[in-house]
């Protein structure tokens, strides 16, 4: 099952190479991982994806981060109500012909093109990664030529629905 | 005038200081004792300071020697363990050590020297990237960028290495770094927001703990290094005894319990006592303590305490929970976890069958070998090196037969004797460690009990312990052989020894007399006690070269995938 983590971090030598090293050295499976900065100097924040088997792993994942002396929050906001994002630049064959065919795609998607070149077109997609991976579908029988996402960066919404969220932290 | 004197003290309080005095002014403050260090190019800044230092400084013959002794240090004092190593190879030649340190938690704070700031990142001379090959190793690691930072980060290095659950911390100080001059900088606080280890438990958990106990049948307390750690064998004694609880340990937390306590169950794991592990595996109340239910302790994990509730106190959250399944967590330093147990004064369990079952068990299934043979038994050597000490020496062992036989047969009566490399069981581990416990407790009977194979990964630190004089006393249990490797390919392989017999073996007495120190080869019983009587309480070091029976195995034994009630060679 797939799973959101979000950390904060301070924003130090290393820090991301401590956190990713710990994925690896504990055979965790990441399948995205975005990093920047927060409103607050000095702290970054990371939402990893990552696919587990069960419940005791991501408890283990969640543990193994918290216990980063860099590490400042760690929380699974995998049963939480929350707003996904990612961003995809897709790179797509559009010779004069197609370009309008194309266009009809991207408008119900609310993607955007943001180059036009002589025979290709950059399209910008933000959304869900379902909502990306759809899209990339779509396109894929133009022919891609180049592809490139960001990764799933996340929040919890301001409020939610019911009080579902589950900690795992023990004590 | 008066003005202008009070100008020349301030200047002289702001007076100048580089980064390698700074840095040594630090590890004055936390009153280090001892720095096990190997000098190098780009350490020199920090060794011309130290030439004027008043900490000891010793000279391992190896950066691993000198990591190692700083664990043995580290294990018998309490303390962290300091190290210094040049950069590159230096900084490399500390990896395994760190790693044992990680296992077996034990605090370090080890200084790596880095090429200036300027080149990092050119591969230049003796280059490497020290902060990226021991993030996975370390409970965590720095880099100095700036001068004004080295105290601050001294400080948190050895907090980090002995608060919560100990560990290696490494400091990479890049060579301008340490030969820049700067203006004493006004100092800094910890700054470490990301960090509070859970030390109090949770009120509630102990309450149910101490319910879960007054209701069981069977219980079972398995203790580990934690009680060490937080120094709370004294504790651990007082509850066991208040609730009459059996206590078994692991590996590394012997000494915690008394040996000869009559509520001693003895060690459990792959080559603990039947006793033992039979009480982990029928047990109805398993109380886990300060250990990590490591996979040589439990065996198989399907059939680890199957029917019963396991209750685990531990200060590191993570290991609650991560091999077994557990009911009743605790988050605590021992320590604060038996005290709060002990003021509980609940109601003892009523387990009268099942100290009856255990004790028939103890009469039963005790530890044997052939008594009577005409070889060497090592068993015998333990037992001889036992008695001869009167169970109070410190014992550092290698990694092997001789670790599992010095485990079974020297019993400790006190905390903080027993000197192992656990997790990572390191090879060449047990002479320099030796040197580090001699160190923390100069006026200790101290035992290096080593193998062949490993003794030979060390033995140029036998230059140190005649340098410092220090009246270590080296056992070699020599039987020829890399023996638990040849045990396991006797059982496993079809006794088919693949390099595990050692052909071609130097003689030890004559390299002990290389080093100036006093050698003895010891072939049988009555020479055992007559050279042990000679030597043990002498003031030099010795080293003993037992010529041990090599075909002996070490029984009883849980095979790999095998669960912890499926012992062989239980009995005679």
């Amino acid at each position: 099952m797939k799973r959101i983590i979000t950390l904060s971090v301070r924003n130090r030598p290393g820090v991301l190479n401590r956190i990713t090293n710990l994925f690896s050295k504990r055979n965790y499976n990441i399948e995205s991982i975005s990093v920047g900065p927060t409103e607050l100097e000095g702290v970054s924040r990371i939402t990893c994806v990552v696919l587990v088997d069960n419940d005791r792993i991501i408890e283990q994942i969640t543990k193994q981060l918290n216990k980063q002396i860099d590490v400042l929050k760690v929380a699974d906001i995998s049963e939480q109500s929350v707003v996904a994002r990612e961003l995809a630049l897709i790179k797509v064959m559009a010779p004069p012909q197609a370009r309008n065919e194309i266009n009809s795609l991207i408008e119900p998607f609310r993607a955007s093109v943001i180059d036009i070149g002589k025979d290709s077109m950059i399209i910008q997609i933000t959304g869900e990664t379902e909502k990306v991976e759809a899209f990339i579908e779509l396109v894929k029988p133009y022919g891609i030529k180049e592809l490139a996402r960001t990764g799933t960066t996340a929040f919890p919404r301001g409020t939610q629905r019911t009080n579902s969220s589950k900690t795992y932290s023990i004590v | 005038m008066l003005q202008e004197a009070a100008f020349t003290e301030a200047k002289a309080k702001a007076k100048s200081i580089s980064g390698a005095e700074l840095m040594l002014e630090a590890l004055e403050k936390e009153n280090v004792e001892v720095i096990f260090g190997y000098p190098g190019g780009a350490v020199l800044p920090i060794y011309d300071k130290i030439y004027d230092s008043k900490i000891l400084h010793v000279l391992p013959r190896h950066e691993q020697g000198g990591i190692h002794a700083a664990e043995g240090y580290a294990r018998i004092s309490g303390k962290p363990g300091v190290v210094i190593a040049t950069s590159g190879p230096g900084a490399t030649n500390v990896v395994t050590g760190l790693t044992d340190a990680m296992m077996d938690s034990l605090p370090l704070v080890v200084f790596t020297g880095q090429v200036a700031t300027g080149v990092i990142g050119t591969d230049a001379f003796q280059e490497a990237d020290i902060l990226g090959i021991t993030t996975p190793i370390t409970k965590y690691n720095y880099q100095v960028r700036n001068i004004e930072d080295i105290p601050r980060i001294v400080k948190e290095a050895f907090y980090i290495a002995s608060s919560g659950r100990p560990g290696p911390v490494v400091i990479d100080i890049p060579k301008d770094i340490a030969a820049t001059i700067t203006d004493t900088p006004a100092e800094q606080e910890m700054d470490l927001p990301g960090y509070q280890p859970t030390v109090e438990p949770n009120y509630l958990q102990i309450r149910k703990l101490t319910e879960a106990i007054s209701r069981a049948k069977k219980p079972v307390l398995l203790a580990g290094a934690g009680i060490l750690h937080a120094k709370a064998s004294g504790l651990l004694k007082e509850y066991a005894e208040q609730q009459q609880l059996p206590v078994v340990h692991t590996l590394l937390g012997l000494g915690g319990f008394p040996a000869e306590h009559p509520l001693f169950l003895g060690l459990a794991g792959m080559h603990g006592c039947y006793t033992a592990n039979m009480a982990l595996y029928e047990c109805d109340l398993l109380v886990n303590i300060g250990a990590r239910f490591d996979d040589r302790l439990t065996g198989n994990l399907q059939h680890f305490a199957p029917n019963a509730m396991i209750a685990h106190v531990d200060i590191d959250p993570a290991e609650i929970g991560k091999n077994i399944p557990t009911q009743i967590p605790v988050v605590a330093d021992a320590g604060e976890a038996l005290s709060q147990l002990v003021k509980q004064n609940g109601k003892q369990p009523e387990h009268s069958e099942w100290m009856e079952r255990l004790d028939g068990w103890k009469k039963e299934y005790p530890y044997f070998y052939d008594e009577e043979a005409p070889s060497l038994k090592p068993q015998k050597v333990m037992e001889l090196l036992y008695k001869k000490t009167n169970g109070e020496a410190i014992v550092v062992t290698d990694v092997g037969q001789h670790q599992m036989w010095a485990a079974q047969y020297y019993k400790f009566s006190n905390a903080d004797r027993w000197v192992t490399s656990g997790g990572l069981g390191t090879m060449g581990f047990g002479l320099p460690a030796s040197i580090g416990a001699q160190l923390a407790d100069p006026s200790a009977c101290v035992i290096a009990v080593v193998g062949d194979g490993g003794f030979q990964m060390s033995t140029q630190e036998l230059a140190v312990i005649k340098e410092l004089n220090l009246p270590i006393k080296i056992a070699v249990f020599n039987n020829m052989a890399l023996g638990m490797v040849r045990q396991w390919q006797e059982i496993f392989y079809d006794s088919r020894y693949s390099h595990s017999k050692i052909p071609v073996q130097p003689s030890f007495v004559k390299l002990a007399d290389a080093y100036d120190i006093k050698g003895y080869v010891i072939n049988n019983n009555e020479e055992a006690e007559k050279i042990l009587d000679e030597v043990l309480n002498n003031n030099e070091p010795v080293l003993l070269d037992f010529r041990i029976e090599p075909n002996e195995n070490v029984y009883p034994m849980i095979a790999p995938g095998k669960g912890i009630h499926e012992m062989v060679g239980v009995k005679k």
